[in-house]
């Protein structure tokens, strides 16, 4: 191993560093550099030892933690585009295969795009190439149906990192979680694309079988009217609790499964790297939100029919405040701001997904909101700090 | 028995060590005092290459009141003033040699001019701004800590100094409108008539007294307040007691590295070579050495090196440049120590001791992970917020977030967890340094 680092060390390492013939490629040559060998440099000032964990780490465990959904997703996609197809399922690899190539040009798309743009941009600055789009770039396609087209993909990635996150200053500077922003970009851009009957079920211009459906079940209840809450699949079955807790139904392909997005969950938890003040708010607000509207449901807003427990499960609610929610950058950052930010969160995206039959899913513009206003919410957790100091220094002067 | 006062928030770093052998008497003859260990004055030498001194005397006194003394700390020829950029003197040493009689303290001079020219006043620190008292202000408290709570701090008062205590708490309290508060580890059984004393249990930085400090009563803007462990109290006690000034000091060597761990009888200012002989052997390499402790420490050379104020440890560490680790972000070892659960260390249980070396494992980045700072930091303030508006020299927002009550190394173990790897120590210092200049 050390021959190899030697060889880059000596052969390749100075062909990117100032005055070298690829200069300008130095920061793409650091990233992968650092990406290899964790980089050696020791402190210069202040504490002579350092812990670990670094951001490198922090994104990979995010992305490990999104594995669950993302595998689980791919073979919903091959096991959705079969049923409606043929009305079978022909078995699991078969459907992980098909869903693996339909998904795998955004994948791409949206990394190759992101960090494209990250690279021009680390190297205009002069700065390393932040690993943020690591996370960003396996979310965006992740909660965007999957027959979403990847030049939409390429320029709502390009948007969204370029306006949201490097105009303000890089990764840790933006005020908007970049995935969400691409999504809504997409979403108001090309709203036919991102909504409806066929956006959410890849047919890969084959027919659907007869009574085949292809719409979610937010969108079924969506256009539904009557008291009526049962949800069904794409060949017209009642979905149970269980589907919608494995997660057997179209929508966004990373978002459906309950079961993946808690093991996702675990893992965040137990790294300590998401907060569980947020997730904890955020299902008591969205319960809460949800037993109100069931209680007081109403034929005019057929989505309040549902169940408290199915509208936690149903749709992106669970997916956003796992691993939208919880990005540390856009979210409160005072543990007291934590429990008022995630709260509100599941309180908006219930209230948007009951009340607004524009929007059949709450949860990106819940978290939209909430994240422009966190800042709000720690100035005033910080304000009480400092009245409560400039009090004390009042008394004193007294 | 004092109050008890639980800290919660903090962190004990378990580093691999040696077990202490013995004391041994140092035999160094060369000994250095370096002015930039007394941050707030402007330090001019009071001696030339060549003068003899005896302990006591007069090296350097502060251009704003030279009044404020740093003292030889043994008696000898004054054999190099080392100067570095725009003749700024980065320290002055002594040969040690001839009569090493200590000078005898005026006594005619008060409790406060005492401790000033014999230049304890300068191993003192106010709050705010963490630099050596300015005598303009009177402390309205003044707070001694009796234990080092740092990774690998030996017991401060394990010295036979400990019986002037009293005295020195005594004397100390004479000089401030308010109280003296004595921070003690519960059950170390120290006791005092003059200072209130109170128990801090829980991890580091319960020792340090600025954490104390917030605990007890935090400093406010317009107030100064005094800081000092319990081992400058007992040179004051000496010092007024029986009118000899004291500048021995105990050092522990310790750390990974380290061939054997003792405890050293030596001066303040003693050559890191000579103290580190029986230490360490001279085929070491790849090793860094800290006066002080890992979290606060300043690193010397080991040739050329001499031991920094607050003159009570060394720490040896693995420098570990040459480590090369593959793919070390995916690294699943449970000897890479951290306290998130992002790496497996706490399945093997971080109270283990764990081998460090000076890396910084990562690249800087902007701060991304909230709430890692607080975790290890236990003062009623954000300190996320008051650093974000130290970086932007915003002085109102510094002062309102509570800069006038924090020192550099209430930061240290923020520093040390800091997934962003941020110098934040250093950025509290310029923002304390930044404040001062502009509040003057």
């Amino acid at each position: 191993m050390s021959t190899l680092k030697n060889k880059i060390d000596n052969k390749i390492k100075p062909l990117f560093e100032k005055g070298g013939k690829y200069e300008n490629l130095s920061s793409v040559f650091d990233a992968f550099y650092t990406f290899l060998y964790t980089p050696n440099k020791t402190s210069k000032s202040g504490v002579h030892i350092h812990d670990s964990n670094d951001s490198k780490r922090v994104m990979i465990m995010v992305v490990l933690s999104l594995m669950p959904c993302c595998l689980f997703g791919m073979w919903n996609v091959g096991y959705q585009h079969f049923l409606a197809a043929t009305g079978l399922n022909p078995g699991v690899w078969e459907c992980f295969i098909y869903g693996l190539f339909a998904v795998l040009p955004q994948i791409l798309t949206a990394y190759i795009v992101g960090l494209g743009i990250e690279f021009v941009i680390a190297q205009i600055r002069g700065h390393e190439v932040q690993e943020g789009f690591l996370v960003s770039g396996i979310l965006i396609p992740m909660i965007c149906p999957v027959d979403t087209p990847c030049w939409m993909l390429a320029i709502a990635v390009a948007f969204s990192v370029i306006f949201v996150k490097e105009v303000f200053g890089g990764t840790g500077y933006n005020f908007m979680n970049v995935a969400l922003a691409a999504r809504a970009f997409l979403f108001f851009s090309y709203p036919a694309k991102m909504s409806g009957d066929s956006v959410f079920v890849s047919l890969d211009k084959t027919v659907g079988v007869d009574g085949y459906s292809g719409a979610t079940p937010l969108g079924q209840l969506a256009s539904s009217t009557g008291t009526d809450a049962t949800v069904t699949g794409v060949l017209g079955d009642p979905l149970s609790l269980s589907d919608l807790f494995f997660g057997l139904y179209p929508g966004s392909w990373g978002e459906t499964s309950t079961l993946c997005i808690l093991i996702g969950a675990a893992i965040l938890l137990i790294s300590g790297i998401a907060s569980w003040r947020i997730i904890c708010s955020g299902l008591v607000g969205g319960f809460l939100m949800s037993v109100l509207a069931h209680n007081f449901a109403s034929p005019l807003y057929p989505v309040s029919n549902l169940e408290p427990v199915q509208q936690l499960m149903l749709g992106g609610f669970l997916f956003a405040i796992v691993f939208m929610a919880t990005d540390p950058v856009t979210a409160c950052r005072t543990n007291i701001g934590k429990y008022i930010y995630g709260f509100l969160i599941g309180v908006i995206a219930i209230l948007i997904r009951c009340y607004n039959t524009g929007y059949p899913e709450g949860a990106m513009l819940a978290v939209l909101l909430m994240n422009c206003f966190a800042p709000l919410i720690d100035w005033c957790v910080v304000n009480a700090n400092v009245r409560k100091r400039m009090k004390r220094a009042v008394e004193i002067t007294k | 028995m004092g109050r008890l006062i639980k800290i919660k928030k903090g962190l004990d770093i378990n580093i691999e060590s040696k077990t202490i052998e013995s004391c041994i008497k140092d035999n160094s003859t060369l000994f250095a005092i370096t002015p930039d260990d007394f941050p707030g004055y402007t330090w001019k030498a009071a001696v030339r290459e060549g003068d003899k001194v005896l302990a006591g005397n007069c090296l350097f006194y502060a251009k704003e009141n030279p009044e404020i003394t740093l003292c030889a700390p043994v008696g000898g020829t004054v054999t190099e003033i080392k100067r570095g950029e725009r003749r700024k003197i980065e320290y002055l040493s002594i040969e040690k040699g001839g009569d090493q009689t200590c000078i005898k303290a005026d006594e005619s001079l008060s409790i406060l001019q005492k401790i000033s020219k014999y230049g304890y006043l300068s191993l003192i620190r106010q709050r705010p701004f963490d630099i050596v008292p300015q005598t303009n202000s009177i402390p309205v408290n003044i707070f001694v800590t009796a234990f080092d709570s740092a990774p690998l701090a030996g017991d401060i008062l394990d010295n036979p100094l400990k019986e002037y205590l009293e005295s020195g708490l005594e004397a100390l309290s004479q000089l401030t409108t308010g109280k003296v508060y004595l921070g003690i580890r519960p059950g170390s059984g120290i006791s005092s008539k003059v200072a209130l004393v109170y128990e801090f249990a829980g991890p580091h930085p319960a020792g340090n007294t600025g954490t104390q400090m917030a605990a007890i009563s935090p400093v406010n803007k317009g107030e100064t307040v005094w800081m000092l462990d319990a081992l400058t109290a007992c040179r004051i006690g000496k010092l007024i007691k029986t009118g000899n000034p004291d500048y021995t000091a105990k050092i522990i060597i310790n750390g990974s590295e380290v061939d054997h761990a003792h405890v050293v009888d030596t001066y303040f200012g003693a050559k890191v070579s000579t103290v580190l002989k029986q230490s360490l052997s001279d085929d070491k390499k790849d090793i860094r050495i800290i006066s002080g402790n890992v979290l606060t420490g300043i690193k010397v050379e080991r040739d050329t090196g001499f031991i920094h104020y607050p003159y009570r440890q060394i720490t040896v560490i693995e420098e570990g440049d040459k480590n090369d680790e593959f793919m070390g972000w995916a690294s699943i070892n449970p000897k890479r120590y951290s306290v998130s659960h992002a790496f497996p260390a706490f399945l093997r249980g971080l109270s283990k001791p764990f081998h460090f070396d000076a890396r910084i494992k990562g690249g800087e980045r902007a701060m991304i992970m909230s709430g890692e700072y607080d975790k290890v930091f236990p003062m009623d303030i954000y300190p996320e917020y008051l650093l974000k508006a130290i970086i932007a020299k915003n002085i109102e927002k510094m002062e309102q977030r509570g800069i006038y009550e924090v020192a550099p190394e209430d930061f240290a173990l923020a520093e040390f967890v800091d997934s962003s790897k941020m110098e934040l120590q250093k950025i509290v210092r310029e923002g304390l340094d930044y404040l001062r200049k502009e509040t003057l």
